[in-house]
């Protein structure tokens, strides 16, 4: 049975043309020791999706407007804020795209670590200084009795991001949300930090999911992947199969946008952008951008399974009509 | 730590320097002859020029701005003309009350504007929010005798809690703060306002920061988000208006005193246009000078204590 | 090209008549207030300074409507007459504020350098005095009278008006419109006050409205403390002063002059804060 079980997941935001829809009927598997990685462009619905698991969108703006997200036993879309209050930080930890705003400037790294354990591990603030020093050993962080009174400005943006996930896992969580957790650094930093996750994952048997536009951090770390569009899951499959055969031509379009040594012609950029959220969507989501697009894309297609654990939302793809 | 105190202080120095400066020039243009008003129209002639002579009038300009300078740095502000008691007499015997006042007002000021102003943020375009924002706006159009006449209405003349005309009472400590309450009010009201209107929009600026959200995603109390996390970072605008409101609430407090027909540094100011009194003048705006500084180089400490990143700057 | 055309503030001046209700409210206030100071002459039942010790102190009755002060004069007509010096003050300050400042702080952000650190040093050295104490200063030397009134308060509001004018300068100066004309060969004092004063205008405007406000409140300030225009003249400060010496016997004579301070100056706070909320969210977000 899977840690966590997403299923039609519908968030809506509030617009001046009145609620539209960031992610439609999401459905998501992730079980313990697993990385899924979530995959697409900006605007694609892959971090609202996260932050409505852990419903953390604003309340005024947004609202999650159907679907179930089972954790522990638990739906997470239907509980009151307090029992939320317990399982953030607590059973769910996040690590965030932004380490240079994520972290209070005006707390010290070592308050802001320690006032997980204080809250949810209830110990004393020696205790939880004690724990805190570890932590930070535990995440790399050069020193860390020298600094861990030091202000977030005084780090380096890889060392905040250390300071973050030690936050995040502090509590031993058992699935972790890392929502572009790399993006904002430079590569040999993101190459180091995904190791670290990697171990801590192992260490904890946490489930993670993984969010990312890039797929060569895709391959890296994931198990699994969905690829989402327009606040849809257009494909999902183990981590290899992607890779070896994509269908959704979306799919293709961002493997083929992809930067590889291996390859030396030219990126080729997918053309177009994705719908903004005021667009009301006919059909398939993607035609408009679509190299494969038929007559029948004006319907909106279902995510088919093709395979074992492989499902696509194309009609080409599927095959249920002929290329 | 020690080292931008250091600096601080040090900044301040040309800035007093400047006022002083102003000061010496305003106060000699005050109109009228000082000797002819201390010995009055029927003074004879060699009586004022002894006068003159006593207080150093007849020397040049540039002589009497030297020896002013000196004498300021020093502390010795002279002899007051009108009543040939020292200026720092003269002003210590009322400052008490004005910083009593002063102090008390500005208790009242934070303590109601800024959980007003929190409450109106975290409700933003909700009914509370709008009713914050119209009284706010009311509480800082409020001219201090304004609502120092309504307040006195209402209090002393209506309910009679308090007395209409207070005694000016030292030795009795209660009396003395029962006097103190109205005007502090009145003056504390007026901040609240501003306190209550910069609160709310900065806390509401750091409310769409990341590292709100990261509090939210670690599981605190949506109590220990905003008083803890939140406020903190929005205090520095907070100071700063504070800090700011300190000229006007000086101004205020002249009002205030004559409403509430409290001794003060306020009515001093008065007494000391009405009888030509220049050398008070000069004291007073001198003290009042250094107050603002002394208040400036708080607010730009706090900055120091509230926010890690100013002192590295 | 026109510049002004292309400025998006006038549309979002106008934006916010239409979306904010305050503006609104402050607006039509301050129009009728206007209007009643205007129609003085008209509207007014008696002579705001004619005497009639017989009829002193009376409440309000069928026969002067808001009573009369300790003199006999009718209170209405004191307030009616009494408007039109706090306008006048309040505008007439506010313009040669606007002027002055606002001018110094295009030279400043304009020009830069030395004599930008120059004015607005000069400038921070104005804010350091209260504006109340400055007035007061300022008036005890020159005397009272309407227009020393109107140069003091005046004197005190250059400051805030030339930092008004001097930041969107400085944004303004590096604008492709200003090089343009820089290259055409326009002269300095041309791009300043053709090119660069229009495009700021709005911002005076709105600050002014505010500021008017502050004028306002400063003169009735002066004028209680006994500082203000000399009687007899009718002005609300001076009544609100008259009137609390009958604080006992007869409140209305300070509560009602003070309630006109109050709502002249809550209508001008009232449009001035809608309007500087359509144009601040971008451009003075400090």
């Amino acid at each position: 049975m899977s840690l966590l079980s997403v299923s039609g997941l519908t968030t809506e935001f509030r617009t001046d043309a009145g609620w539209r829809a960031a992610v439609r009927d999401v459905d998501l598997e992730v079980g313990a020791n697993e990385t899924l990685a979530i995959v697409g462009e900006s605007g694609s619905g892959k971090s609202v999706t996260a932050l409505s698991i852990l419903r953390l969108l604003p309340e005024a703006g947004a609202r999650i407007a159907g679907g179930s997200c089972l954790f522990e036993g638990r739906d997470l879309a239907h509980l009151d804020e307090t029992a939320m209050q317990a399982i953030r930080g607590a059973r769910i930890g996040m690590v965030f795209q932004e380490p240079m705003t994520a972290l209070n400037p005006t707390m010290t790294i070592g308050n802001q670590i320690g006032e997980v354990l204080v809250r949810h591990r209830g110990m004393p603030r020696a205790e939880a200084r004690a724990e805190t020093l570890r932590l930070l050993e535990r995440v790399r962080l050069p020193s860390p009795a020298r600094r861990i009174d030091d202000y977030p400005h005084q780090f380096s943006g890889g060392m905040r991001q250390r300071v973050v996930i030690a936050m995040a896992i502090a509590c031993r969580p058992a699935l972790l949300l890392a929502d572009e957790p790399t993006t904002a650094l430079d590569v040999t930093i993101q190459a180091q930090i995904l190791r670290l996750l990697k171990e801590l994952q192992r260490e904890n048997g946490m489930g993670m999911i993984f969010i990312t536009h890039n797929l060569g951090v895709v391959a890296q770390i994931a198990d699994r992947v969905a690829v989402m569009y327009a606040g849809r899951i257009v494909e999902s499959a183990p981590v290899d199969e992607i890779f070896a055969r994509p269908l959704h031509p979306y799919t293709r379009g961002l493997l083929q946008a992809m930067p590889r040594h291996d390859r030396m012609q030219d990126l080729e950029p997918i053309p177009g952008a994705v719908p903004s959220i005021r667009e009301t969507i006919v059909g398939c989501a993607f035609a408009p951008r679509c190299p494969l697009r038929i007559a029948r894309c004006v319907e909106a297609p279902p995510l088919d399974a093709v395979g074992e654990n492989h499902a696509v939302r194309c009609w080409v793809a599927a095959e249920k009509v002929p290329a | 730590m020690l080292r931008y105190v250091a600096k601080r202080l040090l900044f301040t120095l040309p800035i007093l320097f400047v006022v002083a400066t102003c000061v010496f020039q305003l106060a000699r243009v005050v109109p009228g002859d000082p000797a002819l008003v201390i010995l009055g129209d029927q003074a004879n002639a060699e009586a004022l020029q002894a006068l003159r002579q006593r207080m150093g009038l007849d020397r040049s300009l540039m002589a009497q701005y030297l020896s002013f300078l000196w004498d300021t740095v020093r502390g010795d502000l002279g002899l007051s003309l009108s009543s040939n008691r020292t200026v720092w007499s003269e002003i210590s015997a009322v400052l008490p009350f004005t910083i009593e006042l002063t102090i008390a007002a500005t208790f009242v000021g934070v303590v109601l504007g800024v959980p007003v102003g929190v409450l109106a943020a975290l409700r933003r375009n909700r009914v509370a929010d709008y009713v914050t924002r119209l009284l706010s706006l009311a509480g800082l159009s409020f001219p201090a005798f304004v609502s120092g006449i309504l307040l006195l209405l209402a209090f002393a003349v209506q309910l009679r809690w308090f007395p209409v005309v207070s005694r000016i009472v030292i030795n009795d400590p209660l009396t003395r703060l029962h006097n103190l309450v109205l005007p502090s009010i009145n003056l504390g009201l007026i901040m609240a306002a501003y306190v209550t209107r910069v609160t709310r929009s900065s806390m509401l600026g750091v409310l769409t920061e990341d590292y709100m959200r990261t509090a939210r995603a670690k599981g605190l109390s949506r109590r220990r988000i905003v008083w803890s996390h939140g406020l903190r970072n929005a205090l520095i605008p907070i100071v700063t208006v504070v800090g700011l409101y300190f000229g006007t609430m000086i101004g205020n407090s002249v009002l205030t005193e004559i409403v509430f027909n409290r001794p003060g540094v306020g009515k001093l100011i008065l007494g000391a246009l009405q009888s030509r009194d220049y050398t008070l003048l000069q004291g007073l705006m001198i003290v009042f000078a250094f107050f603002v500084v002394m208040v400036n180089l708080c607010t730009d400490l706090v900055y120091g204590l509230i926010d890690p990143r100013v002192k590295a700057r | 090209m026109s510049t002004r055309t292309a400025n998006p503030m006038w549309s979002a001046l106008a934006s916010a008549f239409r979306t904010n209700k305050t503006s609104w409210v402050g607006f039509v206030m301050i129009v009728l207030i206007i209007l009643a100071a205007l129609l003085a002459p008209v509207l007014a039942p008696a002579d705001p300074i004619e005497q009639d010790i017989l009829r002193k102190l009376e409440p309000p009755s069928a026969e002067s409507i808001l009573g009369t002060d300790s003199f006999g004069r009718d209170i209405l007509s004191r307030i009616l007459y009494g408007a039109r010096i706090s306008l006048v003050v309040g505008l007439a300050s506010i313009l040669i504020a606007s002027l002055i400042g606002g001018a110094l702080g295009v030279i400043a952000g304009y020009v830069g350098g030395r004599v930008d650190r120059l004015i607005m040093g000069a400038m921070d050295v104005m804010l350091a005095f209260p504006t109340l104490l400055l007035g007061l200063m300022i008036v005890a030397m020159i005397g009272p009278s309407l227009q020393n009134l109107i140069i003091a308060i005046a004197l005190t509001e250059i400051a805030p008006f030339a930092r008004i004018a001097r930041a969107p300068t400085l944004l303004l100066r590096e604008r492709e419109f200003i090089e343009a004309g820089r290259a055409l060969g326009f002269s300095d004092l041309r791009l300043m006050f053709v090119h660069i004063l229009p495009n700021i205008v709005s911002d005076l405007v709105v600050m002014g409205t505010l500021w008017m406000a502050q004028a306002i409140r400063t003169e009735a300030s002066l004028s209680f403390i006994g500082l203000g225009v000399p009687p007899p003249t009718a002005t609300w400060g001076s009544m609100v002063r008259e009137g609390f010496e009958h604080i006992l016997d007869a409140p209305w004579l300070a509560v009602l002059p003070s309630l006109a301070i109050l709502l002249t100056v809550i209508a001008l706070n009232m449009l001035g804060d809608g309007l500087r909320d359509a144009i601040d969210p971008k451009l003075r977000r400090e």
